[in-house]
């Protein structure tokens, strides 16, 4: 894909909004529409225009294998963080009232924490899933 | 104040463990942690199961969520054995895993299949933990899912085309329940089971409540793979590796009966779906139909695995068969049998494991002479096949025992010939390993196969020897298997 | 013409025996594949529109508004979108593996290789 400039030049263009659109589905998720399943997959697409565009041996540099297993991990082993985490303060498993003094806030806490594990999870799940289809039968 | 937590950790356990796997990537410690969590759960399961006994009905609220509206998680007789059951084959296959694994699937994928282990015991746990309806669909997948992964890991080639049929047949399976959810909440406005079966007499005679009904029995008999549904089953069990197909066998089906068992009695209740809808005269004829065809499929099988895949087909036409009668001693016939037949077929399919582990094969070609080169080994498959039968003193006597009783209560005594009738058909297949195995002589070239590892025996003869402990000792699986078919029954009526 | 006023059902089943009868009747397997989502999106537009209030509006809430559509259906398909994701996901890698050791994503030519399938 080294010569198609238009694409290269676009996607440049292009890449740095989907990123940021996703953080803001993500973040806004409490408010308006969004939250983590959205915000992660607009994440991942970012990652996979970029593959698409130069090369996934490229966007491997960026987002490293190891690094995007981990992060699977670690979305999922957030999002139970918090039902333990509550549990330990007293309240049922994924209770997030118990997770601050003042119940709404709690919860506003927790949902957060929730979606942001959502998030990076379902992004990584993304990323992965491209790179494994994408890096079959080259290596 | 641990114990009050005890359903969600059920679940959350397994659940949680199956990423720490994925993170440490190794194959040694993601096999002591799934060693570790599957004994946890086995520990809450015996918690859950002594609690409910002596205070009755157990229920959680996630998120603190009140239950119509949250998720609820409610134990209660039928669900704590069920959670036992799983837990419990969780545990001894574990112990059997290490070097069957490493025989069988490839370094780097080890980790990565202990990881998906857990997240198919979370799922079957999950199902049998909750009290809602769609939550059930989530974990149903969830175990599916992962079971699909862990059947492809297999060597064979034809691992990969069993794993897509299934997923294939799996996911059919699936969305009819969800269909049939979604029907249900259209008609009453709620997903919770207990609300369900409260709201469900109201509209009961609608047409949309039997599509719900249709779709549901359809699906979950997809899952079970009750005769005409079991075409994905033979293949995946007999090509995935030997810990996956002992795991799978004693485990997903049961788990699918049990969704089989609170749909019907629990969210329908008993009167409306077998009066009304005539479940028995559709039910009744499959499970006898599922129990000869596969047996007599069974015994023209040449690959070990896939006969005593045939047979797991009969065994579960024998459980719908006391599941269809809709009596105390039917259904306690159904769960008794439920458990029962987690033992034999986990302890087979475990003494195969150790064949395969020697041998590299389950053909029966192979088998020439190792009774005698392999004793051990080959008196658990003895002891597992009598159990089979249904010969006293095995846990596989009882469960006959309590269906031919359900069969004679209902005045259907030719039901109870057909049961004796089946029961011989088993004996033919299972004669046929003991001949090959130990009247014919070993081939005189091959190199000397000798025991399996002791490390592979002693889970295998753990589960051999509880069929047999509970075929003798039959106060506790009788005495729970009772109570819940009283609560099933009493519960929907 | 009732039967025309819930044509939306008529679309849900329409879309599921089109995404069945693919699953069926297609020896290739990417082509189940693809029928396998066409059965499962008809039901997702089964939950979607059964939360459908006359009237009402997007579950976000706002003092403008009085009536909403009822937001959990929508919030169980999400769940069902990402299962469906998964089993697609999976179900496409079985087919390049299928295909690394076959050479064919045929369902009868795989037949004919392995007698098992």
């Amino acid at each position: 894909m080294r010569h198609h400039l238009i694409l290269r030049i676009v996607a440049k263009l292009l890449i740095p909004p989907i990123l940021l659109f996703a953080l803001y589905v993500q973040f806004h998720g409490d408010f308006g529409p969004g939250g983590g399943f959205q915000a992660g997959v607009i994440f991942g697409a970012g990652f996979i225009l970029y593959a698409l565009i130069f090369g996934v041996e490229t966007a491997k540099k960026v987002a490293q294998p190891e690094i995007v297993r981990v992060m699977v991990a670690v979305g999922v082993l957030l999002y139970g963080a918090v039902g333990l985490v509550s549990l330990l303060l007293g309240g049922s498993y994924l209770d997030y009232s118990v997770l601050a003094h003042d119940p709404v806030r709690g919860q506003h806490l927790g949902i957060f924490i929730i979606e942001l594990g959502v998030g990076i999870t379902v992004a990584a799940v993304m990323i992965t899933i491209f790179f494994t289809f994408a890096s079959r039968g080259r290596s | 104040m641990i114990s009050q937590h005890l359903p969600a950790l059920q679940v959350v356990i397994p659940l949680l463990t199956a990423p720490v796997c994925l993170l440490f990537n190794n194959a040694r410690v993601a096999w002591i942690l799934s060693l570790v969590a599957s004994s946890v759960a086995l520990v809450i399961a015996a918690l859950l199961l002594q609690q409910v006994l002596t205070v009755g009905i157990l229920t959680y609220e996630i998120g603190g969520w009140a239950a119509p509206w949250g998720i609820e998680y409610r134990i209660d007789p039928v669900n704590a054995f069920v959670l036992l059951i799983v837990a419990a084959i969780g545990t001894v296959v574990m112990s059997f895993a290490p070097r069957s694994v490493a025989s069988e699937i490839p370094e780097q994928q080890i980790a990565l299949f202990y990881a998906a282990y857990l997240l198919c015991l979370a799922g079957l746990l999950g199902i049998a933990a909750t009290g809602d309806a769609f939550n059930l669909f989530v974990f149903l997948e969830i175990s599916s899912l992962s079971s699909y992964v862990l059947i492809s890991l297999g060597r064979d080639r034809r691992a990969l085309t069993a794993a897509f049929q299934y997923l294939i047949m799996g996911t059919i399976g699936a969305t009819f329940i969800l269909i049939g959810v979604g029907l249900l909440y259209m008609m009453t406005g709620t997903l919770n089971m207990a609300d369900l079966a409260k709201r469900l007499p109201l509209v009961a005679d609608t047409r949309t409540v039997a599509a719900a009904l249709a779709f549901l029995t359809v699906g979950i008999s997809l899952k079970l793979a009750l005769f005409p549904l079991h075409l994905w089953l033979p293949n995946a069990y007999a090509f995935a590796p030997s810990v996956v197909t002992a795991f799978i066998a004693a485990t997903g089906t049961k788990v699918a009966v049990y969704m089989l068992l609170r749909f019907l009695f629990t969210v329908f209740g008993a009167t409306l779906s077998f009066e009304a809808v005539l479940l028995p005269t559709i039910l009744l004829p499959l499970s006898l139909v599922a129990v000869f065809s596969a047996s007599i499929v069974a015994i023209f099988q040449d690959n070990i695995k896939r006969m005593l895949a045939y047979s797991s087909v009969a065994q579960i036409g024998y459980m719908i068969l006391g599941l269809s009668f809709v009596s105390v001693t039917g259904l306690t016939a159904c769960i008794l049998h439920l458990f029962n037949h987690a033992l034999m077929k986990g302890g087979l399919f475990l003494a195969l494991g150790c064949v395969v582990y020697q041998l590299g094969s389950a053909d029966i070609s192979k088998f020439a002479g190792l009774g005698r080169r392999m004793p051990w080994t080959f008196a658990a498959i003895v002891v597992g096949g009598l159990s089979l039968i249904g010969v006293p003193l095995t846990v596989g006597f009882i469960s006959k025992w309590y269906l031919v009783l359900a069969a004679l209560e209902s005045g259907q005594w030719w039901v109870a010939v057909l049961v004796l009738i089946g029961s011989l058909l088993a004996v033919v297949y299972m004669w046929r390993i003991v001949e090959v195995a130990f009247f014919q002589p070993a081939p005189r070239q091959g190199s000397q196969r000798r025991e399996a590892p002791l490390s592979l025996l002693l889970p295998t003869w753990v589960l051999i020897g509880a069929n047999i402990f509970f075929g003798i000792n039959t106060d506790l699986t009788v005495g729970v298997a009772q109570r819940a078919a009283v609560w099933l029954l009493g519960g929907a009526s | 013409m009732a039967w025309l006023g819930l044509y939306n059902y008529w679309v849900v089943i329409f879309l599921m025996m089109a995404g069945f009868y693919a699953v069926i009747t297609r020896g290739n397997l990417v082509k189940k594949i693809v029928g396998l989502n066409l059965f499962q999106t008809s039901v997702f537009i089964l939950y979607i529109s059964m939360s459908k209030v006359q009237g009402g509006t997007a579950p976000i809430v706002d003092n403008e508004f009085a009536i909403y559509s009822n937001p959990l259906p929508h919030v169980l398909i999400l769940t069902a979108i990402v299962v469906g994701v998964a089993t697609t996901a999976l179900g496409l890698a079985l087919v390049v593996r299928i295909r690394e050791s076959y050479g064919t994503v045929e369902e009868d030519e795989i037949h004919h290789l392995d007698k098992s399938f």
